[in-house]
């Protein structure tokens, strides 16, 4: 079994098209959304939701109103500034904003008539389904919610159970922009990382910060310059610049509005056109699966 | 006016929007800073070209242990939410990654056997982009506290005129870092089934924290209507469309000012500007006359 994941640094150089691409190309195969603060895979790929699940990623503070003797202890401990008396109404004890606070419980303790609730907050929800291309994990966190790196390593840990319950070949994971916490969650130890960047100079400025990250944790890394005719002098730049950091080029993938019209479609590239875009990200799957061994 | 350039789905054009609103506002005379809150992948600077004249570390607070004082009772485990403190055999064991620096190992410490340190996880840097005064945030590599030198970089900020935030792309924590004390955002998106679903996700997230907010359309000639139909049943108002121009794409991929290369967008932005001012005060007498009809909230 192998893990593949898809990240890009930069957002919007096509990492989900591409992903969607090779969930009609791969066989035996579990899909797995860690995009989770902006998941777009299942417009593609129709999951018919099967199993869904509360996710929590940690308690939050509540105050009790009536046995709260607003002493203040607790916005004087409170390093996240989120306890405050409301503005209006009901003003007469302070409330905690759940968007601030990170449920560090430092109030709860503080408070010398425990006034003050603390229990697993529910910040959204996943879902095992099921797709025409095979089983997908997914997931929706809640409006402003953090901890999403706890929910992208739930997920894949999922994704990693029904590979190994069902004898799947491949996990194939559809990662964040970024390189903070959780594109960290979605890439330690998998087997692959491939990232989907642009022939720009945010895109090559960004893979740089990818690439370092991903030999920062040792894992094997290959690039793919999505769009790559809309600069090719740029994308051979990038291309030897990664090289220069142990990360090979797998493939590049040309301009081509078909991508938009398959998303339109809510199909994948590869069963929306037989044109020569599909060929490109066909030749970029073989490369992948020629990198795994 | 404090406004944050905002979008959920990533590579929908918040750094273009940002630099090139920027610069038309610095040309007109205004006093402009802008930060680049995206510190995972900043991009700003690649087409404002800043000169960077001061650099200081953004930093986290983390606990360290006083071992003579220490005991090893383990409270400072217990009270730990986040696991960033084990006690092994009377030893006390801190994974400074883990440390969101909320202080209740010091706080209920009974020996007092706890000072707090600060531990470097990025870096801000400072300078001037022409008249432009530039200030942008990098997280250092496998570090995951992002909100931490987003803050960093807010706290550097001076109080201009204008305050321009690009922020990173999502809904989640370090997007709420870079959107919160914002007196306005802009939310950029594509007329795309990707664009409208992350669009409606951060919709979401700025009414969650009650600001005013208006939609950017950017490739508005791409896709479909959808967008701007969502944007129409919501009652949002869409000040700013940019279309699908090769030439912009052109002066984007060298790291080029889209109004330097192509002055006719010059009064684009200048238009979208005074929409979100005219907006932006009508927001300010719906709070003293409510009433009134305002946009967004």
């Amino acid at each position: 079994m192998k893990e593949i994941v898809v990240i890009s640094g930069k957002g919007g150089t096509g990492k989900t098209s591409i992903v969607a691409s090779f969930a009609a190309l791969a066989d035996k195969k579990v899909l797995a959304d860690c995009d989770v603060d902006a998941a777009d895979l299942h417009l593609v790929l129709n999951p018919k939701n099967e199993r869904r699940e509360d996710f929590s990623g940690g308690k939050k503070a509540k105050i009790v109103e009536d046995e709260c003797i607003a002493c203040d202890r607790c916005i004087e401990e409170c390093r996240f500034e989120a306890i405050a008396y409301p503005l209006s109404e009901n003003g007469n004890v302070p409330a905690i904003d759940p968007i601030f606070c990170e449920g560090c419980g430092v109030c709860v303790r503080v408070c010398p008539v425990e006034a003050i609730s603390f229990e697993q907050a529910v910040n959204g929800e996943w879902y095992v389904s099921s797709t025409n291309y095979g089983p997908m994990v997914h997931a929706k966190l809640g409006m402003a919610e953090g901890n999403s790196g706890k929910l992208v390593t739930l997920i894949r840990q999922e994704a990693r159970d029904i590979a190994e319950k069902e004898g799947l070949e491949y996990i194939i994971v559809d990662g964040s922009p970024g390189i903070g916490c959780p594109v960290i969650a979605s890439i330690t130890g998998s087997d692959l990382v491939v990232v989907v960047t642009e022939p720009t100079l945010s895109g090559q400025h960004d893979l740089l910060r990818v690439a370092e990250l991903t030999a920062h944790f040792r894992i094997p890394t290959v690039v793919c310059v999505n769009k790559w005719d809309l600069n090719p002098d740029i994308t051979e730049q990038i291309e030897k610049e990664a090289e220069g950091l142990g990360v090979k080029a797998a493939g590049r993938v040309r301009y081509d509005t078909a991508i938009t019209k398959a998303q339109i479609v809510k199909t994948s590239v590869v069963e929306y056109t037989g044109g020569a875009v599909s060929e490109d990200i066909k030749s970029l799957w073989r490369n992948v699966i020629y990198t795994l061994g | 006016m404090k406004i944050t350039i905002a979008s959920g789905k990533g590579g929908t054009g918040k750094t273009t929007i940002a630099t090139n609103l920027a610069l038309v506002l610095a040309d007109k005379g205004k006093e402009v800073e802008l930060l680049d809150c995206d510190v995972e992948e900043p991009n700003c600077h690649i087409f404002l070209k800043p000169d960077i004249e001061s650099k200081i570390p953004a930093t986290v607070t983390m606990p360290k242990v006083i071992e003579e004082k220490c005991t090893g009772c383990g409270i400072c485990g217990e009270v730990c939410e986040y696991s960033a403190i084990a006690v092994v055999k009377g030893k006390v064991l801190i994974f400074p990654e883990l440390c969101h620096g909320c202080g209740a190992c010091k706080l209920f410490c009974p020996e007092d056997a706890f000072v707090e340190v600060s531990r470097d996880v990025g870096l801000i840097e400072k300078g001037k982009a022409g008249k432009i005064s530039f200030i942008q945030g990098l997280l250092n590599i496998g570090e995951l506290m992002s909100p931490a030198v987003i803050s960093g970089v807010k706290e550097a900020a001076g109080e201009p005129e204008i305050l321009i935030v690009d922020s990173p792309p999502g809904t989640s924590c370090p997007v709420i870092a870079a959107v919160k004390d914002a007196e306005f955002v802009l939310l950029v998106t594509e007329p795309t089934p990707f664009g409208l679903n992350d669009l409606e996700l951060a919709v979401g997230m700025v009414r969650e924290l009650n600001i005013p907010f208006a939609v950017a359309i950017n490739r508005s000639d791409v896709g479909n209507d959808d967008v701007k139909e969502y944007c129409q049943r919501e009652g949002i108002e869409i000040v700013l469309e940019i279309p699908d121009d090769r030439r912009i794409a052109e002066a984007y991929s060298k790291g080029k000012m889209a109004i330097r290369e192509l002055p006719d967008y010059r009064k684009t932005f200048e238009t979208c500007w005074v929409t979100i001012t005219d907006l932006h005060q009508a927001v300010l007498r719906e709070k003293q006359h409510p009433g009134e009809k305002a946009t967004g909230i």
